[in-house]
């Protein structure tokens, strides 16, 4: 390739990679579409997070973000958002995984109920949840009121309701690889004597598990930012059942705009690398199951 | 280890795809199941390889009934149309997975499983792509891969479902003809499904031609071409010129006119199917004493032989006619579309009308 179209080539584009005619071309303008569009509706305003918490001294940002209430919150929404979300993971694949391989009556009204969590106003959801969960609800006054195990009002009950709405993202992205997922891969590993779950285990598994970490990290990072239906049934008990977006609102209640941003920056950077995390181990396992190759 | 099915009955639906159907297939040889799509072929051999549950009748291997068996104790090995190799693992991982699979106790150490795969990859000849995927592969490739992998567990039969189905014809023919060395090295009792005569024919010990859930004829490619006993398995083994016409003695009457036909017990008077190949059908002069009427349509002279394409006249109207001569032949006879001719055929297998094969 001649220097002189490489080094028209975009950096990103320039490794070892050759251009490619394409049907549709404009690499060009669509990249610097996509990063005018990503500076000013991403970019931006998160920076603004950032410069904002800077008119914070560095004892004050960090009295800010690591007093013990709101240590807790950190605690319960990343704790309770991974844990939703591996949940989401196992029940999500279950539900994608009926609706893709058998048909029985009302299948289509199922498929679109997972997608109602997507709709609903989050307060909704909220109210819902706390009226199923309270005390006096349908399902609360058996859990709490037989059982004595305290939904609403309390941790348990912040995880229902990233539970809720974490579901669609989870069946959602496993569903279309469950579809194209070929019958005869499974025929052919049973003829070659592979048992049920060594089918599962080794044909499987390794096919949907890319799909199934991007639906994990989509219901995660849902579960970290939603606000609407958690506080309505967490009861914010402080240390106890107070979430870190609630936190942010209290201090901006409280005009505190500097203190709100230092707890978002630290929201932020953690949600970052952990999507980083996620999005890396992801990229290991499509490497590993040949798809990049 | 032979192979018995005994009145295998599934439908699917209303569809019958296989209506009591009872073969043998005996130990060592390679069998070709030959039909048209839908005549229930591949719904034959996934009964006996156990991905499909007959609805009545027995499957019996080896002598055993494996009817209740699962496909994973049934030890066949089955290779797919569309390879379904596993895409995320080498080739050299799909080779191995079925050894990997088995249960500890009768699984072979690494270093025994390694030998192998590898004596398996050599066999295919293509030990030197053990470390790609199989999207790096060409189709016929994959397919060689995928015969490895089911030959890996050692299976007791082999059973492929159209495997030379989704590769181009040059591919095709090579593939064919190394499948057919590699069963006369190995002996492993072998059925494959197809719907290609020339395949069939070419490749197998003997031929079972299906249609519509029942067997037509079972026999060696020889004979079922030779002596077809129906006039699907006629007509499904090649080219056809089809009659129809009345036995008058040792005449066949079609139309207003009259061939001769060589001495099959026909009552007089018998309304009867006549077939004949191209090759088996003569072109004379209009004027010539007797032969169908029918007008030339198109004329191809390349290759060895002439083809000529013929529509039919009076008796034979609106039938469709080819015949395939020596070119001097055509030369001779100054043969231009548009001229009228007459068809004389040199041999013609008669049936009988309403016979259809119903009676097998």
């Amino acid at each position: 390739m001649s220097s002189t179209l490489a080094s028209a080539l975009p950096v990103g584009a320039r490794s070892g990679r050759q251009r490619r005619f394409s049907v549709i071309p404009g690499f060009g303008l669509t990249l610097g579409y996509t990063l005018l569009y990503l500076s000013l509706i991403v970019l931006i305003p998160l920076s603004a997070v950032f410069f904002k918490a800077t008119e914070l001294s560095w004892p004050e940002f960090w009295r800010a973000v690591s007093s013990p209430r709101v240590v807790a919150s950190y605690q319960l929404s990343f704790g309770a958002s991974l844990l939703a979300a591996g949940i989401n993971a196992v029940f999500g694949l279950l539900l994608a995984w009926v609706l893709v391989r058998y048909s029985f009556p009302g299948k289509r009204i199922v498929d679109a109920l997972i997608d109602l969590p997507f709709a609903l106003p989050t307060a909704v959801a909220g109210i819902a949840l706390t009226a199923i969960y309270a005390r006096n609800g349908w399902l609360g006054q058996f859990i709490e009121g037989e059982l004595g195990f305290r939904i609403a009002f309390a941790p348990p009950g912040v995880l229902i309701a990233l539970i809720f709405i974490g579901v669609p993202f989870v069946v959602r992205t496993v569903q279309p690889v469950l579809e194209e997922l070929d019958m005869e891969l499974e025929e052919a590993a049973a003829s070659l004597g592979a048992r049920r779950w060594q089918t599962f285990r080794y044909v499987i598994a390794p096919v949907l598990l890319p799909a199934l970490l991007t639906g994990f990290t989509l219901a995660f990072a849902r579960a970290v930012g939603e606000y609407g239906s958690v506080i309505f049934i967490a009861g914010n008990i402080p240390m106890v059942s107070e979430i870190t977006p609630l936190m942010i609102i209290t201090r901006l209640e409280q005009f505190d705009y500097a203190g709100a941003t230092a707890i978002a920056a630290v929201m932020l950077v953690i949600s970052f690398v952990m999507l980083l995390v996620i999005n890396g181990l992801q990229a290991w396992t499509a490497k590993r199951t040949g798809r990049t190759i | 280890m032979g192979i018995r099915v005994e009145n295998i009955q599934k439908r699917f639906g209303d569809f019958v795809a296989l209506d009591e159907v009872t073969l043998d297939f005996p130990s060592g040889e390679l069998v070709a199941l030959l039909g048209p799509s839908g005549c229930g072929k591949t719904t034959l051999l996934r009964i006996i390889a156990g991905l499909e549950r007959a609805d009545a009748g027995s499957v019996v291997l080896d002598g055993e009934d494996a009817s209740g068996a699962h496909v994973r104790e049934r030890q066949v090995g089955f290779v797919f149309q569309h390879y379904a190799l596993f895409k995320h693992m080498t080739v050299f991982d799909n080779v191995a997975f079925g050894l990997r699979m088995k249960p500890r106790g009768e699984r072979r150490s690494k270093e025994e499983i390694r030998h192998r795969v590898h004596e398996l990859l050599k066999l295919v000849q293509l030990d030197w792509l053990a470390e790609r995927f199989p999207s790096q592969l060409s189709g016929g490739q994959r397919q060689r891969i995928a015969l490895a992998r089911a030959l890996a567990v050692e299976p007791r039969v082999l059973l492929l479902d159209e495997p030379f189905g989704a590769l181009d014809a040059k591919v095709r023919k090579e593939l064919r003809r190394w499948l057919r060395r590699l069963h006369d090295e190995l002996h492993i009792t072998s059925i494959f499904v197809t719907h290609d005569q020339e395949e069939a024919l070419e490749v197998a010990d003997r031929v079972v031609l299906m249609d519509r859930g029942r067997v037509e004829q079972v026999g060696s490619p020889e004979e079922v071409y030779r002596t077809p006993r129906t006039p699907f398995v006629y007509s499904f083994l090649g080219s056809v010129n089809q009659f129809h016409g009345r036995v008058e003695a040792s005449r066949l009457v079609v139309g207003d006119e009259a061939v001769p036909h060589d001495g099959e017990e026909f009552e007089h008077g018998a309304e009867v199917h006549a077939f004949a190949r191209p090759h088996e059908l003569d072109i004379v002069a209009a004027s010539a004493a007797e032969g169908i009427p029918a007008r030339v349509i198109r004329v191809l002279t390349f290759g060895i032989s002439a083809r000529v394409e013929l529509e039919g006249l009076n008796g034979a109207a609106g039938q469709h006619f080819e015949a395939e001569l020596p070119r001097e032949r055509v030369e001779q006879l100054g043969l231009v579309a548009g001229q009228a001719v007459k068809v004389v055929p040199s041999r013609l297998k008669l049936f009988e009308r309403q016979v259809t094969g119903a009676t097998l």
